[in-house]
C-alpha cells in the first residue's frame, strides 16, 4: 500500500500545527465558534448532540495493521472505548473533547494519517472497491489513480468552498461495489486498446434529491485525469447554485444544465485547462502504482478447505470471496454481529483485526461502504485460525449481503441533523430475522437506513431503503424498494404512507414476505421487485 | 493589526473600482470590482487596460472568488488581484495560491496570524498559477514539463 514520502508526510504535519493553533485561539476565546466552525470542519470535527465527533480519513479504505491499532488506541484513550466505520470508508469517534483533538490528529500523523477534509464544502475522502487489487474482475487496480486523486483533492486551494461537500469514488471492475454512480463524480477505469483511462460520471448523489450520475465521459487518458476532473470541479465551483443548500450538490447543477451541457462546458474548460500543465508525469502515478504492486504470494497453495465445521463452512459461504490467486481468499469481516450497532467496532476488536491482517493479510485490510471489513491477502490454509479468532471477539457473524447486514448512519442517537433513531431500527429488524437459515433463504438482501432525509444510510439504494422522518413530534419511517447501489444502480420508490418504529419492522417483514411468495429460483429480492414491480408489495403493506 | 496586506512590489491601485456591469460600458475605466456571479472571463478581452482587479467575498463561504482569480491569471492578467470583504486570515494561503496579490479584509488581519499561515506549508499538491513546484515536481525534476 501506499507510503509517505518526506513531502506527504511535511503536509500531514504542518496541518496538524495549523489546526493546533486554530484550536487555541478558540479555546482562548480569540476565534468564536462561528469563526471557527468552518475551520474545524475542513478537519473533519463536527459538534454533535452531546459532543464533539471527529472523522479520520482512510484513503480509498485501505488501511495497515500499525494504522488499525493506531485507531484503536485513539478509541481508547481518547473516546469510549469504541469508533464508527462509516459509508465513506472512514471511521468517526463521538465523544471527543476539542483540546484533545490537535493531540489525536498528531498521533494519527505518526502513522501517515490525518481528518483532512472529511467535512466541509470541499472534496472529501477517495473512495474506491474494497477488492481493489485482489479481484479477478478489475481491468487495473484503481488505488493509485484514487492516491493521485487525493494528493491532488489534499488543499486544492481553488475547491476549498465549493457550494457543498463533493465526493469522488473510482473503480475498476464491472461489478460496482463501491455504489460508485451515487458520488459527485464517480469514476470507472476502462481499457480501450489496451490502454487504460477514466470513463467519468457526474451528478450522481443520494440526500433529498438522490440521482443516479449520467456518464459525461466515455475515456479520459491517464495523462489528462487531473485536468479533466478539475475542469469538471471548476463549473461547478462557479455555476453550482449557493443560494438553496438543499440545491447546492452538483447533482442539481448536472440535472438543471442537463448533462449534455454540462459535458459542453466541462470540455470548454478543458480545452483551456489542458494548455496549463496540470497534469503529473506519467512517472508520478507510475511511481504511485510501484507502492500496490502484487505481494509477494506463495505458490502452490491448496485451494481445498476443511469444511467439517458447520459453522465455519456457513461462515465461508457467506463472508469469504473469491481472489484472484490461486490459494488465497478474500475474507468479510461483518461489523453487523445480531443486536449490535452497525459499524461499530471496539478498540478490542479493532486490535485483534490488526492482528489478523499483520499475521494473515500482508498487513493490509479494508473499510467497506457497508460499514465491514475486508482482510484481502488470506491463504484459505489459514481461514479456520481466522474465523476462531474472529468468533472469539463476535465478529464471526456470517451475514455478509443478508437482511442483517444493514447499513445504518448514526441517527438520533448521535446526530444533531437527524430526525429519527436509525441504530434501534437496525436492531430491531436484525432481531426479527435473527434465525440465520431464514436470512439465508433471504437471500442478498441489502436493506439501508438513514435518520433523515440526508440519506447518510444510503436508503435510497437499499434494495430495502428506511427512511427517518419527523411527523408533528414522533419518528416516523418511510419504506422504499428496489434502490441499488450496484452496477444496474437504481433509486428506490417508497411505499406509501409511514409506519411507527415497530411497525416498520413488521413492514419489512411483509414485504419479504411477498419476495418468497413471489420469487422464481434464483430470484434476489431485488429482481423479483423489479420483475413483479410494486403492487404487490402494496397490497401486502396498506391493502 | 493589518487592514491591507499587499505582496506587490508596486503602489496599491487607487482608483475606484467600477462595478462589472458599469465597466464594460466605460472604456477608461482601469479598475474592476467584481461579484461572485460576475463572469471573470467576460474581462480577458481587456485586461490590457485592467490594472487592478477586486474580487469581492461577500460571505467567506462563496469561493467563486477562487476560480474567478485563477482565470485572470491563466489568462496572463499580471496587475493587482485584490480580495476584498469577508476575507479571513486562514484563507489567505489559498488566495495566494489562485493568484491574489493583495487583501483588504473587512475585519483587520493579525499580522503574527498572516505570518504564521503563509509560513505554515512548505509544500502543495497541486500546480496553480502561483509558481510554486508542486510535489510531484519536486519528486520527478528531470521529466516534468512547465
Amino acid at each position: 500500500m501506499y507510503r509517505y514520502d518526506q513531502y506527504d508526510q511535511s503536509i500531514v504535519e504542518a496541518r496538524v500545527a495549523e489546526f493546533r493553533d486554530q484550536t487555541a485561539r478558540r479555546l482562548s476565546g480569540a476565534l468564536t465558534e462561528d469563526q471557527f466552525k468552518p475551520l474545524r470542519l475542513t478537519n473533519g470535527l463536527y459538534l454533535q448532540l452531546h459532543a464533539y465527533m471527529l472523522r479520520v480519513a482512510i484513503p480509498y479504505g485501505t488501511l495497515s495493521g500499525r494504522q488499525m491499532r493506531m485507531l484503536a488506541h485513539i478509541a481508547r484513550k481518547y473516546d469510549r472505548d469504541y469508533g464508527h466505520f462509516t459509508t465513506r470508508q472512514n471511521i468517526q469517534y463521538n465523544w471527543i473533547k476539542l483540546e484533545d483533538a490537535p493531540d489525536i490528529l498528531a498521533e494519527l500523523a505518526t502513522v501517515e494519517m490525518h481528518a483532512i477534509q472529511t467535512s466541509g464544502n470541499c472534496i472529501r475522502n477517495i473512495s474506491s472497491d474494497q477488492y481493489a487489487g485482489v479481484s479477478a474482475d478489475e481491468v487495473a487496480d484503481p488505488r493509485p489513480w484514487a492516491e493521485l486523486l487525493r494528493q491532488w483533492s489534499s488543499f486544492h486551494p481553488e475547491f476549498s468552498y465549493l457550494p457543498r461537500k463533493f465526493k469522488i469514488a473510482v473503480i475498476a471492475s464491472p461489478e460496482d461495489r463501491a455504489a460508485m454512480r451515487l458520488h459527485d463524480i464517480g469514476i470507472e477505469l476502462v481499457q480501450r486498446d489496451g490502454v487504460v483511462g477514466a470513463r467519468v460520471f457526474a451528478g450522481g448523489g443520494m440526500g433529498r434529491t438522490p440521482m443516479v450520475a449520467p456518464e459525461i465521459r466515455d475515456f479520459v487518458p491517464e495523462s489528462d485525469l487531473i485536468s479533466y476532473v478539475e475542469a469538471a470541479l471548476r463549473v461547478y465551483n462557479r455555476y453550482g447554485r449557493r443560494d438553496n443548500k438543499y440545491k447546492a450538490r452538483i447533482k442539481i447543477l448536472v440535472h438543471e444544465l442537463g448533462a449534455d451541457e454540462y459535458r459542453r462546458q466541462v470540455e470548454e474548460e478543458f480545452a483551456a485547462m489542458k494548455q496549463l500543465g496540470l497534469d503529473p508525469p506519467t512517472a508520478e502515478l507510475d511511481r504511485i502504482r510501484g507502492y500496490f504492486a502484487d505481494p509477494a504470494y506463495e505458490s502452490g497453495l491448496p485451494d481445498s478447505v476443511d469444511r467439517s465445521d458447520p459453522a465455519f463452512a456457513l461462515w465461508i459461504d457467506q463472508n469469504v470471496k473469491a481472489h484472484k490467486q490461486p490459494g488465497y481468499a478474500i475474507v468479510n469481516i461483518s461489523l453487523k454481529p445480531a443486536g449490535g450497532i452497525p459499524g461499530d467496532a471496539s478498540s478490542a476488536q479493532i486490535d485483534l483485526v490488526a492482528d489478523l491482517a499483520e499475521r494473515y493479510s500482508m498487513d493490509e485490510l479494508r473499510v467497506t461502504h457497508a460499514q465491514n471489513l475486508v482482510l484481502p491477502y488470506v491463504r484459505k490454509a489459514d481461514l479456520f485460525a481466522i474465523w476462531q479468532a474472529l468468533d472469539d471477539v463476535g465478529l464471526a457473524e456470517a451475514n455478509l449481503d443478508l437482511i442483517s447486514d444493514i447499513i445504518a448512519c448514526p441517527g438520533l442517537d448521535y446526530c444533531s441533523l437527524a430526525n429519527a433513531r436509525s441504530i434501534t431500527v437496525a436492531q430491531k429488524i436484525a432481531n426479527r430475522f435473527a434465525d440465520p437459515a431464514r436470512q439465508r433463504d433471504l437471500g442478498e438482501l441489502k436493506l439501508k437506513i438513514s435518520g433523515c432525509i440526508n440519506a447518510c444510510g444510503h436508503h435510497h439504494a437499499g434494495h430495502i431503503g428506511i427512511l427517518g422522518v419527523d411527523r408533528k413530534g414522533v419518528e416516523n419511517y418511510q419504506l422504499s424498494l428496489g434502490g441499488s447501489g450496484a452496477e444496474d444502480a437504481s433509486l428506490g420508490a417508497i411505499t406509501g404512507p409511514g409506519f411507527d418504529e415497530n411497525g416498520i419492522v413488521d413492514a419489512v417483514e411483509k414485504v419479504t414476505d411477498i419476495y418468497v411468495r413471489e420469487r422464481t429460483a434464483g430470484e434476489r429480492f431485488l429482481d423479483t421487485y423489479r420483475r413483479i414491480g410494486m403492487k404487490p408489495f402494496k397490497e401486502a403493506l396498506y391493502g | 493589526m493589518v487592514d491591507f496586506l499587499s505582496f506587490r512590489d508596486d503602489e496599491p491601485g487607487q482608483e475606484p473600482a467600477v462595478t462589472f456591469e458599469a465597466f464594460a460600458g466605460q472604456t477608461n475605466a482601469t479598475a474592476v470590482r467584481i461579484e461572485p456571479g460576475d463572469d471573470a472571463r467576460a474581462l480577458l478581452p481587456s485586461l490590457d487596460r485592467i490594472s487592478l482587479v477586486e474580487v469581492n467575498f461577500p460571505v467567506f463561504g462563496d469561493g467563486r472568488g477562487y476560480s474567478a482569480a485563477r482565470i485572470l491569471r491563466e489568462a496572463g492578467y499580471t496587475g493587482e488581484l485584490r480580495a476584498v470583504g469577508d476575507v479571513l486570515v486562514d484563507q489567505i494561503v489559498a488566495m495566494r495560491r489562485c493568484g491574489f496579490d493583495s487583501f483588504r479584509p473587512d475585519h483587520p488581519f493579525d499580522q503574527t496570524a498572516v505570518d504564521a499561515a503563509l509560513a505554515r506549508y512548505a509544500d502543495v499538491y497541486q500546480k496553480t498559477v502561483d509558481g510554486r513546484a508542486p510535489v510531484w515536481a519536486k519528486r520527478h525534476p528531470e521529466t516534468t514539463h512547465g
